[in-house]
């Protein structure tokens, strides 16, 4: 049971990690500034949340586990909201 | 080398990297936001070091306030710009001087790191020794309320002097009036929802810092730069707006940690041992009656330190 909640967490933090790169990469390589605002968001979303899940059965205790799904929630929150500001700022600037 | 060893190195390098981009951005937004995400990798350095609390406060307070307050700066200095002021950049010879100046400072700072003896002098075992005493189990709030409380209790003066500093930069017209955008000015959804979404949340986990800072990680400065945040957060979507500066609640929250600290530091001399002592026993109830009012303070004081001097004229 161990070993397989270890693979799960090694599986789900290697994905999470895959997708920081794949939207550094779209960061970097993306031609517009909103597609490259795509790339972060989704690094954001996918990534921070694959690690989160990965993290989760090492949290030790229910309350830490629920503190790590907490920091996810509001990094989507934050993510979101700067993603809409950043958007906004981008198509009234042209 | 391990692999923690390796991401150390690479940390560290970045931190220089993020540093030298910095210094040598040329457009001042650019560099503020070199400057909040070096921040931000050197609350990650202070993980690694061990310093927890060293590192809420580099992100709250080194990267989170300073950010905003350098942002506004930025922009103010963006209509300098624009106005012309390029000649009044200093000469050549004046920033080479600078730069050397700086250069000789880090260095005599790099020297000084280097030649400490190996087991560095450190009074970590001593403070440790005396944690009992205070009741508290985080050493860092032992030392900064109850071993060297004179000095946090003067740090908390000093935000109270920045505060007069930036009110005092107030035009003639407008002293009395307040600061910031009015209520409503500028009616926004997305930042509303995360206003109305964020506070409740925010608040909760800046109390539960102050509150557990006795024993864990957190304290005053931290959970007040949160709920800080949460405050400027509801201005900035104008869902509310500074008081004027006259209001009486406004001045005296301001200065209610300060007054406090001083108020049981001199009580300590009919009470306890001298000033800023405390009775046997009541060490802990002291410290965070002390750091209700503080955190309260800090709350109040980095949202008006960001707000700015008085810029609307007094309301009839």
């Amino acid at each position: 049971m161990n070993v397989l909640l270890d693979l799960f967490s090694v599986i789900a933090i290697c994905f999470g990690t895959f997708f920081f790169l794949a939207g550094t990469a779209g960061l970097l390589r993306f031609p517009d500034a909103l597609s490259r605002l795509h790339a972060l968001t989704k690094a954001d979303n996918l990534g921070v949340g694959l690690i989160v899940l990965g993290l989760l059965p090492h949290a030790g205790s229910l309350l830490a586990a629920l503190k790590l799904v907490a920091i996810w929630a509001l990094i989507q929150l934050a993510g979101a909201t700067s993603a809409q500001l950043i958007a906004r700022a981008i198509r009234r600037s042209g | 080398m391990s692999i923690l060893q390796i991401l150390d190195i690479g940390l560290a390098g970045l931190v220089l990297a993020v540093a030298a981009w910095t210094v040598f951005a040329r457009d001042a937004f650019a560099a503020v936001v070199g400057f909040v995400a070096y921040g931000l990798l050197l609350s990650l350095v202070w993980v690694r070091l061990f310093a927890v609390d060293v590192a809420l406060t580099e992100a709250a307070i080194g990267s989170g306030v300073t950010g905003v307050l350098l942002i506004g700066a930025a922009g103010r200095l963006r209509k300098l710009e624009a106005s012309g002021g390029d000649d009044e950049l200093p000469g050549a010879s004046l920033r080479l001087f600078a730069a050397a100046l700086c250069i000789f400072v880090t260095l005599v700072l790099a020297g000084v790191v280097l030649s400490l003896p190996d087991p560095g002098p450190t009074l970590a075992p001593e403070a440790a020794r005396h944690l009992a005493e205070t009741g508290l189990g985080n050493p860092i709030t032992a030392v900064l309320l109850s071993y060297r409380s004179f000095d946090t209790m003067l740090e908390k003066v000093v935000l109270v002097l920045a505060v007069v500093g930036v009110w005092s930069l107030a035009a003639d017209q407008y002293w009395g009036g307040a600061a910031g955008n009015p209520r409503g000015a500028e009616p926004d959804g997305t930042r509303a929802l995360l206003a109305q979404v964020l506070p409740p949340l925010g608040i909760l986990i800046g109390i539960h810092m102050v509150w557990v800072g006795a024993d864990e990680p957190g304290g005053a400065f931290q959970g007040g730069a949160i709920l800080a945040a949460m405050w400027m957060i509801t201005m900035m979507a104008g869902l509310t707006e500074m008081p004027s500066i006259r209001s009486r609640l406004l001045r005296l929250v301001l200065v209610a940690g300060p007054a406090v600290f001083v108020a049981v530091g001199v009580a300590g001399v009919a009470f306890a041992s001298g000033v800023f002592a405390y009775p046997t026993g009541f060490a802990k109830p002291l410290i965070l009656f002390i750091e209700a009012f503080m955190t309260l303070s800090i709350a109040v004081t980095l949202p008006v330190l960001v707000a700015g001097p008085p810029k609307r004229l007094r309301q009839q």
